[in-house]
C-alpha cells in the first residue's frame, strides 16, 4: 500500500441480480489510483471494463469488497456522501456527451460549479470561460450542443468534467465516437490533464492507440482483472 | 435553490407548446371554479341576505316547545305516570310578562325587538272569501324589526301612524279582489268580531303567498279585532349581527321558557339545500382543476421521461436524489404560480362579465343582475387548489425521476 494512493479498491465484484440469473459483472477486482496516473482500461466487450468504471466513479455499489478513498472506507456512505464526494472530487466524460441540450457550452460547464456554490456567480462564468478557452472552445461558448460537432461536444463535456478541479477523471469511451483528429485531441487533452495538472485519469476504451498513451493498462476479461 | 428553478425553467421553455397547453388547463381550471364559485356563493349570500332581512332574526312565540309536565309527573318523577284525556284550561293565550322581557331585550345592544300580535281572519270581497294573517304592530316600530318598507308599492307605511283603521295588504291580494289604495274591506276573525279597514298601503315583496295573505295594522286595533286587549303573542327581533341569532335565540328560550326560534332554525331545510348545492358545485369546479392537473402529470412526466439521460448526467455530476426531485416539483410549482397569476385575473373578468348580464327571474317582474360574490375565500380556495393540484400532480413523476439509478440509464446509452 503505497502512501499516496488517491484511490484504491479491495476485491471488489459486481452481481447483478437479473430476472432469470444473476450475472457477474466484475469480479474480485483490486485496483490502486495515484494521481498524475493515466490509466486505461481495456478489454473485450461485455467484460465489463464499463461497469468497473461506474464502481470506482461512485455511480454504483459493489456487492462484495471495498472502496478506499484516501484510505478512508467509503464504501458504506450514504447516497448524499457518494454524490458529494462525485460533485467535489470526481469528473466524467461519457462515450456520448451527454451534454445538457438545453444548456449552452458555457451553461453546462458552469452547472457543477453552481450546484457546489463555493464561487460567486461571477467567479462560476469566468472560470468556465477560462476551461473552455483551455479546451480550443472560445468561440462556441454560447452555442448549444446542437450547434456544435461531436469532437467539440467531447471537449465542452470534458471542460465539465474539469469544473470542479476534480483529482479523478472517470472517461468511458471518450473517444469511441469521434474522428481520428478529434480523438487525438481528447486523448491529448486527458493525457495533459494528468501529467501536468495532478488528475488521476482512468480511461474506458477499445483502442489499442489511445491505450498506448496511457501510463498503466488495466486489461478485464469477464469480470476479471488480468493485468 | 436558484439552480433548481433555473434547470426547472429551462426543461418548461423547452417544451413551449406542452408546457402552454397544460398552463391552460390551470388557467382555465382556475378562471371557471372562481367564476362559478363567486356566482354560487353570490346567488347564496343573496339569497340568504333576502331571507334573512325579510323574516324576523328571531321570533317569540307564545308556544312551549315541550307540553306542560303535569302536577302528578312532579311529584313522582321517578315512577311511571300515565295521564290520559289531559284538556288544556281554557285560557286567553299571550306571552305573559312581554313588558319586561321587551325592555329586558332593547337593552342588549345591537338587538331590536318588537311586540306583534298575530291572528288569522277572513276577507268577504265581492262573492270571494280569503283567508287572512293580521300582523297586528307598533306602527313607529315596524322599520325596525321589518323590511316591509322597502317594498311599498302603492301607499305609505306611515299612514298606518295614529290609524286605528288602516290596513296594509300585499299586491297579490289586491289584485285577486280588485282593490285599489283607500278602499275599504270588511274582516272577520276567528272569533267572530267584524271590523273594517282601509287599505292605506300595499306592498309587494315577490314572495306570492306571503303577498297574499299577510296584512298589517295597528297592534291596538288587531287586538280589538281579535277580542284579545293588551296580549300579544309574539316578539320579533332583529340584530345587528344575524349570525348571532342562534345563540342569542338558545338563550332566550332558556330564560322565559317560551318558543324561541332564530331564523337559522326556521330555514333548516333551505339551509341543508344550501349546504347539498355548495357540496355539488365544488365537487364539479374541482374536477376541473383535477383535470388539469392530469395536464401538468402528463407534461412533467414526459419531461422526467425524456430527461432520463439528463437525470443520470447530473446525479453523476453531483447533484442527489432530493436535488432531482425538486427540479421536477418546482416545474409543477411554477405552473401552478402561472396558472393563478394568469387564472386569478381571468376568473375575474368572468365574474365581471357575468354580473354584467341582466335577467328578469321567472315569474318576477324586475330586471336584475345576477348576483356574484367578491369574496376573497374563493379565490384563496382556487389557487389553494391550483397549487396543490399542480404540485401533486408533479410529485409522482418528480418521485420516479429522483429514484433513478444513473448506472442503469449509463449501461443503456453507452
Amino acid at each position: 500500500m503505497e502512501k499516496n494512493t488517491l484511490m484504491r479498491t479491495e476485491h471488489i465484484s459486481r452481481i447483478l441480480n437479473t430476472e432469470s440469473l444473476p450475472v457477474t459483472l466484475v469480479k474480485d477486482a483490486s485496483v490502486n489510483i495515484k494521481p498524475h496516473e493515466f490509466i486505461a482500461i481495456k478489454g473485450p466487450s461485455g467484460s465489463g471494463k464499463s461497469s468497473l468504471l461506474y464502481l470506482l466513479g461512485l455511480l454504483d455499489r459493489p456487492t462484495t469488497g471495498k472502496i478506499f478513498i484516501d484510505e478512508i472506507d467509503i464504501t458504506d456512505f450514504s447516497e448524499k456522501k457518494m454524490s458529494e464526494i462525485r460533485l467535489e472530487q470526481m469528473g466524467f466524460v461519457f462515450q456520448f456527451h451527454f451534454l445538457l441540450p438545453e444548456f449552452t457550452s458555457l451553461e453546462n460547464v458552469m452547472l457543477p460549479m453552481q450546484r457546489l456554490g463555493r464561487l460567486k456567480e461571477s467567479e462560476i462564468k469566468i472560470r468556465a470561460c477560462e476551461k473552455l478557452e483551455k479546451l480550443g472552445l472560445a468561440d462556441h461558448i454560447h452555442k448549444l450542443p446542437s450547434q456544435l460537432s461531436g469532437g467539440q461536444r467531447q471537449r465542452v463535456a470534458v471542460a465539465r468534467a474539469l469544473a470542479n478541479n476534480p483529482r479523478m477523471i472517470f472517461a468511458d469511451e471518450p473517444t469511441g465516437n469521434l474522428d481520428t483528429e478529434s480523438s487525438q485531441v481528447v486523448q491529448d487533452i486527458l493525457k495533459n490533464l494528468a501529467h501536468d495538472d495532478g488528475c488521476a485519469v482512468v480511461a474506458v476504451t477499445h483502442d489499442p492507440e489511445f491505450a498506448k498513451k496511457c501510463d498503466r493498462i488495466i486489461t478485464i476479461i469477464d469480470g476479471r482483472i488480468i493485468t | 435553490m436558484r439552480l433548481v428553478v433555473y434547470i426547472a425553467l429551462k426543461h418548461l421553455l423547452a417544451r413551449k407548446r406542452q408546457s402552454l397547453v397544460s398552463l391552460m388547463g390551470i388557467i382555465l381550471g382556475v378562471a371557471f371554479f372562481i367564476a362559478i364559485s363567486s356566482i354560487m356563493q353570490g346567488s347564496e349570500q343573496d339569497f340568504i341576505k333576502r331571507l334573512v332581512d325579510n323574516t324576523p332574526h328571531i321570533s317569540i312565540s307564545d308556544e312551549y316547545r315541550t307540553p306542560r309536565i303535569q302536577p302528578v309527573e312532579k311529584l313522582y318523577p321517578d315512577s311511571m305516570v300515565s295521564v290520559s284525556n289531559v284538556k288544556p284550561l281554557t285560557e286567553t293565550r299571550g306571552i305573559r310578562g312581554y313588558e319586561k322581557i321587551l325592555s329586558n331585550l332593547k337593552s342588549i345592544d345591537g338587538v331590536l325587538a318588537s311586540s306583534v300580535l298575530l291572528g288569522q281572519g277572513i276577507i268577504s270581497y265581492a262573492g270571494q272569501e280569503k283567508s287572512l294573517t293580521f300582523n297586528g304592530m307598533i306602527p313607529e316600530e315596524i322599520d325596525s324589526v321589518s323590511t316591509i318598507r322597502k317594498y311599498m308599492i302603492d301607499g305609505r307605511l306611515d299612514n298606518l301612524y295614529g290609524n286605528p283603521d288602516g290596513i296594509i295588504i300585499g299586491n297579490n291580494l289586491a289584485k285577486e279582489l280588485s282593490l285599489k289604495l283607500n278602499n275599504t274591506i270588511t274582516v272577520v276573525s276567528t272569533s267572530g268580531n267584524i271590523k273594517r279597514f282601509k287599505i292605506v298601503g300595499i306592498f309587494r315583496t315577490g314572495r306570492g303567498n306571503y303577498d297574499t295573505t299577510q296584512t298589517f295594522a295597528n297592534l291596538k286595533s288587531i287586538q280589538t279585532l281579535l277580542n284579545r286587549p293588551n296580549r300579544i303573542n309574539s316578539i320579533i327581533i332583529k340584530m345587528e349581527k344575524s349570525g348571532d341569532a342562534l345563540e342569542l335565540a338558545k338563550e332566550l328560550e332558556k330564560k322565559i321558557g317560551y318558543k324561541t326560534e332564530s331564523w337559522q332554525e326556521k330555514s333548516e331545510d333551505i339551509m341543508n339545500a344550501l349546504l347539498v348545492r355548495n357540496i355539488i358545485m365544488y365537487s364539479v369546479v374541482s374536477a376541473v382543476l383535477i383535470v388539469a392537473a392530469f395536464g401538468i402529470y402528463n407534461v412533467i412526466s414526459t419531461v422526467v421521461m425524456e430527461k432520463h439521460r439528463d437525470i443520470a448526467i447530473m446525479k453523476s455530476m453531483g447533484f442527489q436524489s432530493e436535488d432531482i426531485r425538486l427540479i421536477f416539483l418546482v416545474q409543477g410549482f411554477l405552473l401552478g404560480i402561472a396558472g393563478n397569476v394568469m387564472g386569478i385575473p381571468l376568473g375575474s373578468l368572468l365574474i365581471y362579465g357575468i354580473s354584467q348580464v341582466k335577467l328578469k327571474p321567472p315569474g318576477g317582474t324586475d330586471i336584475v343582475n345576477l348576483p356574484v360574490s367578491w369574496g376573497w375565500e374563493q379565490f384563496a380556495i382556487a389557487a389553494a387548489f391550483a397549487m396543490c393540484a399542480s404540485i401533486l400532480a408533479a410529485y409522482l413523476p418528480a418521485r420516479k425521476g429522483a429514484q433513478l439509478m444513473p448506472v442503469d440509464v449509463l449501461r443503456g446509452g453507452s
